[in-house]
C-alpha cells in the first residue's frame, strides 16, 4: 500500500491541519489515526509523514517506542488483560493464559475470524476488582477462568 | 427548592465497571416514577476509596452508607428512603455477614483517614465548576492573585514544607521559586499525570473525583512561577479522567478562571491536554517533557534541571497531581495549618492505592508518620482469608517489600527510603504467605526490562541480566554464586543508571535478597518454591490418607497423569505433569497437595 491508497476522513484530516502546525503534536496525531483505523496503518504513517513533513522515519521511531501504537491490525474486539501487581499476585496470569488458550492464539496473533485479539496491559486501575479483564470498553472484575468462555461467547454472538 | 435527600453515587473507574451508571441512572428513572423527584437529587461523585466493597451508594441526611448496590437496588433506595425514611437495612455495610451493621464514621477503614488531596472526591459532582466553587473552589487562585504577590505564595509553600507527591520529594515551593528565578519570558507548568506504575490510582481518582482541584493548583503555580501556558500530561489508558478533565478546563474558561485576563487580573494562563502513550519512562520528568515534544520518550542527564532548562529549553515546572491538589488547601488554610500535620520532614498527608491480598482494597489518605501496620491493618482490615502478612510493597516497580518487623515505623520520605523501599507515587500492594519473592521480583524486573528506554547502558544490560538470573532462579537452575551477581549488578545499576527508571529497578530484588534471603537459596539448593508460585519446582501430589478415590482430579487433569481405582486413593505421575493446578483446585478433600 502507498501513501495515496489511504483514505482519512475529513475530521482526522482537520485535526492533522491543526496539530501539525503546533510543536510537537506528533504522538497526538498518532492518537487520532489510530483511533480512526483501530492501528497505525503504514499508509496511513506515510501520508502523515507527507502531510506534516516530518521524516517517516522520525514518526517510526515515536510509534515503535510507545507500547499503546499498533503497527498491526487488531481483532474487532480487544480483550485486555490487565497485568497490574494487584492483578498478578490474584492470578491475572493464569486469565491470560486461559483466555489465549480459549481462543487459540499466540501474543501479538488475531483469532482467525478476525474476532479477538489479546494484550496484556498495564494496570487498568481497578486494583480493588482484581483480577480484571477489558473487552472492548467494558470491564470485568473479580475474574476466574471458569467465567472465561461465557464472557467470551457473548461478544462471540455480537 | 430544598431537597430533603441527597444520593451520591460513586463514579470512579472501579465502581463504573460494576455498572454503578446504571444505578444513577435507575435512581433518577425511579425517582420520577414514584413521583418524589423534586424531593431527592441524585449526584454521581467521584471515588469514595472503599472500591472493596464498590458500588458505593451514600444516602445524606442520614449518612446511609449502601454497598455493593445492584442496579435493581435502586427502586429500593427510592421507595424506602426517600418515601418512607427508612434505611435499606439489607444494603448497609458490614465487616462481614455475622457483624452488626456499622455506621459510617465506625467503619474502620474510614477512621484513620484524613482527607485534604481527596477533600472532594464522593462529596461533589466532579463535572460541575458550581459545587467545586461551593466548597472553597478558586478562593485560593483568588488569594494568590489579589491577596498575594507570586514571592508570597512561594515563601507560603517553602513554609508549608509540601514536597512533591511524585516520588522523589522535593520541596515543591523550592522548585517554584528555582523556576521563577530562571531567566527567560516564557515558562511552562507541567503537570504529570502519567501514573504508570502497576497497582496505582491515586492521581487518576483525584482527576476524575475533583478535577478542579488540579486546575487551580496549575493556574496558581503559573502565577507564582511567571508561566502562561501549561500542559496537562496524562496516560492514554484513563479515558473518564480525560474526559474529566477536558469538561473542567471548558467550565474553567467560561467562568474567567482560565484563559486571557483571569478574574480582571490582567494575568493570562492556558492549559492543553497531551496524551501519554504508554511508556512508564516518560513519568520520568525529562522523559516526560521530550515526549510532550512529540518526541520518542527518553530521559536526559539533569542538571540542567527542568525549573532551569525544559520544555523547549525554557524553565518548566512539573508537579505531580496530587502535588497541584493540596496546593489550593496550602493558601486557604496557610502553611502553619498545613506544616502542622505529619512528621518533621514530610508533611501534610499522603494519598495511597491500598491492594493485594488485603481485606479492604482501595483509595486512602493518611496523615505522614501513620504507621504501616495502622494503614494495612486497621485501615486495610488485614491480610484476606485469614492468610500470613508476608511483606507491603511501596513505590511500585521502584520500591522494596517491607516485612512485619519494620511495620510500625511511621511513614516519611526518609523513612521509607531507609528500609530500602521508597515513598514512590503511592502503590501499596499486600502480599501474604502465598506469594513467592523471587517470582515477584521477577515480575517487577520483567516490567522494567520492557519499559526500559534503552538509552545508558546500565539500565538496559542490567535489567535484561537481572532477568536472566531471577527467571534462572526460578526455574530451579540458580546458583548461589548468582545472589551475589544480583547484588552486584542491582549495586551498578542504582549508581550509573541515567534516572531513576535504573536507578531503582533494582529496589525490589536487593529488599528481598535482604529480608528473605533464605527463600532465594531454598529456590536454589532444595530446589523449592514454599509458596508454590514458581512453576517449575512445584510438585503435585496426592494425599493417601485424605483421597477418597472420587476420580474428579483425573477427569479433570488434561495430560491425564493421574491413575488409580474408584474409592482407592490415586497417584499422580510425575514425569508427565504439567503442573497446570486442575487437579489441586478440583479436589473437594484437599488430598491434593504442592510439594
Amino acid at each position: 500500500m502507498i501513501a495515496g491508497d489511504i483514505e482519512f476522513s475529513g475530521e482526522l484530516q482537520s485535526y492533522i491541519d491543526e496539530w501539525s502546525k503546533k510543536e510537537g503534536g506528533l504522538v497526538m496525531m498518532l492518537h487520532r489515526i489510530q483511533n480512526e483505523f483501530g492501528y497505525v496503518p503504514r499508509a496511513a504513517a506515510e501520508k502523515l509523514s507527507l502531510v506534516s513533513g516530518i521524516p517517516l522515519a522520525k514518526i517510526y521511531g515515536v510509534i515503535t517506542f510507545y507500547h499503546f501504537f499498533k503497527t498491526t491490525k487488531p481483532g474487532k474486539h480487544k480483550i485486555s488483560v490487565c497485568m497490574g501487581t494487584a492483578c498478578y499476585l490474584k492470578g491475572g496470569q493464569e486469565l491470560l493464559g486461559e483466555t489465549r488458550s480459549i481462543l487459540s492464539i499466540e501474543p501479538d496473533e488475531v483469532t482467525d475470524d478476525g474476532l479477538f485479539s489479546v494484550d496484556e496491559v498495564r494496570c487498568l486501575g481497578c486494583c480493588g476488582l482484581a483480577p480484571v479483564i477489558m473487552i472492548d470498553n467494558e470491564v470485568y472484575g473479580k475474574l476466574t477462568k471458569e467465567q472465561l468462555p461465557d464472557i467470551i461467547a457473548k461478544y462471540r454472538a455480537r | 427548592m430544598a431537597y430533603k435527600n441527597f444520593i451520591l453515587v460513586c463514579g470512579g473507574t472501579g465502581c463504573e465497571s460494576s455498572r454503578s451508571d446504571e444505578i444513577y441512572k435507575g435512581l433518577i428513572r425511579e425517582a420520577e416514577a414514584l413521583g418524589v423527584s423534586h424531593d431527592v437529587q441524585v449526584v454521581k461523585t467521584g471515588c469514595f476509596g472503599f472500591c472493596e466493597k464498590g458500588p458505593i451508594v451514600k444516602v445524606l441526611p442520614s449518612e446511609s452508607f449502601y454497598v455493593e448496590v445492584k442496579p435493581e437496588d435502586a427502586h429500593d433506595i427510592i421507595a424506602e428512603q426517600v418515601i418512607k425514611g427508612r434505611e435499606v437495612t439489607r444494603l448497609l455495610y458490614r465487616k462481614d455477614r455475622k457483624s452488626d451493621i456499622t455506621k459510617l464514621e465506625d467503619i474502620g477503614f474510614y477512621q484513620k483517614q484524613f482527607r485534604i488531596v481527596l477533600r472532594n472526591c464522593g462529596v461533589i459532582n466532579p463535572e460541575s465548576i458550581d459545587e467545586y466553587i461551593a466548597r472553597d473552589g478558586y478562593r485560593a487562585l483568588e488569594k494568590a492573585l489579589f491577596e498575594m504577590t507570586p514571592e508570597e505564595v512561594i515563601a507560603e509553600l517553602k513554609a508549608s514544607g509540601l514536597r512533591g507527591r511524585g516520588g522523589a520529594g522535593f520541596p515543591t515551593g523550592m522548585k517554584w521559586e528555582a523556576a521563577r528565578k530562571a531567566p527567560g519570558d516564557v515558562k511552562y507548568i507541567v503537570c504529570n499525570a502519567d501514573e504508570g506504575d502497576p497497582g496505582a490510582y491515586m492521581d487518576r481518582s483525584t482527576i476524575e473525583g475533583d478535577p478542579h482541584s488540579v486546575l487551580e493548583g496549575m493556574v496558581i503555580a503559573a502565577r507564582a512561577v511567571g508561566a502562561n501556558f501549561g500542559y496537562i500530561y496524562i496516560r492514554a489508558e484513563y479515558p473518564l479522567a480525560i474526559e474529566r478533565l477536558k469538561i473542567a478546563i471548558q467550565q474553567a474558561k467560561e467562568y474567567g478562571l482560565l484563559g486571557k485576563d483571569i478574574l480582571g487580573s490582567g494575568f493570562d494562563f492556558d492549559i492543553e491536554i497531551r496524551l501519554g502513550a504508554g511508556a512508564f519512562v516518560c513519568g520520568e520528568e525529562t522523559a516526560l517533557l521530550q515526549s510532550i515534544e512529540g518526541k520518542r520518550g527518553m530521559p536526559r542527564p539533569k542538571p540542567p534541571f527542568p525549573a532551569i532548562k525544559g520544555l523547549w529549553g525554557k524553565p518548566t515546572v512539573i508537579n505531580n497531581v496530587e502535588t497541584l491538589a493540596n496546593v489550593p488547601v496550602v493558601l486557604i488554610r496557610g502553611a502553619k495549618w498545613f506544616s502542622s500535620i505529619g512528621t518533621d520532614k514530610s508533611k501534610g498527608t499522603k494519598v495511597f492505592a491500598l491492594t493485594g491480598k488485603i481485606n479492604n482494597s482501595g483509595l486512602i489518605e493518611v496523615p505522614m508518620g501513620t504507621t504501616l501496620r495502622e494503614i494495612i491493618f486497621d485501615i486495610g482490615g488485614g491480610i484476606r482469608n485469614g492468610k500470613k502478612f508476608k511483606g507491603v510493597q511501596t513505590g511500585g516497580p521502584s520500591g522494596g517489600i517491607i516485612v512485619e518487623k519494620d511495620l510500625d515505623t511511621p511513614i516519611s520520605y526518609e523513612s521509607l527510603t531507609a528500609l530500602g523501599s521508597m515513598m514512590g507515587s503511592g502503590g501499596m500492594i499486600v502480599m501474604d504467605e502465598d506469594d513467592c519473592v523471587v517470582d515477584v521480583s521477577k515480575f517487577y524486573m520483567a516490567f522494567c526490562v520492557d519499559e526500559s528506554c534503552g538509552k545508558c547502558a546500565p539500565c538496559r544490560i542490567g535489567t535484561k541480566q537481572m532477568y536472566g538470573l531471577l527467571d534462572k532462579i526460578s526455574k530451579g537452575q540458580g546458583e548461589e554464586a548468582d545472589l551475589v551477581k544480583l547484588e552486584e549488578i542491582g549495586r551498578a545499576m542504582t549508581k550509573a543508571s541515567l534516572c531513576m527508571l535504573g536507578g531503582s529497578a533494582a529496589n525490589p530484588t536487593l529488599s528481598t535478597l535482604r529480608h528473605f534471603r533464605d527463600e532465594y537459596l531454598e529456590h536454589i539448593r532444595d530446589k523449592k518454591c514454599r509458596a508454590g508460585k514458581c512453576k517449575s519446582l512445584v510438585v503435585y501430589e496426592i494425599d493417601p490418607t485424605k483421597c477418597i478415590g472420587c476420580g474428579l482430579c483425573a477427569r479433570r487433569c488434561p495430560v491425564p497423569c493421574i491413575t488409580g481405582e474408584k474409592k482407592k486413593p490415586h497417584v499422580i505421575d510425575a514425569s508427565k505433569c504439567l503442573k497446570c493446578g486442575e487437579c489441586f483446585a478440583a479436589c473437594k478433600f484437599g488430598a491434593v497437595v504442592k510439594r
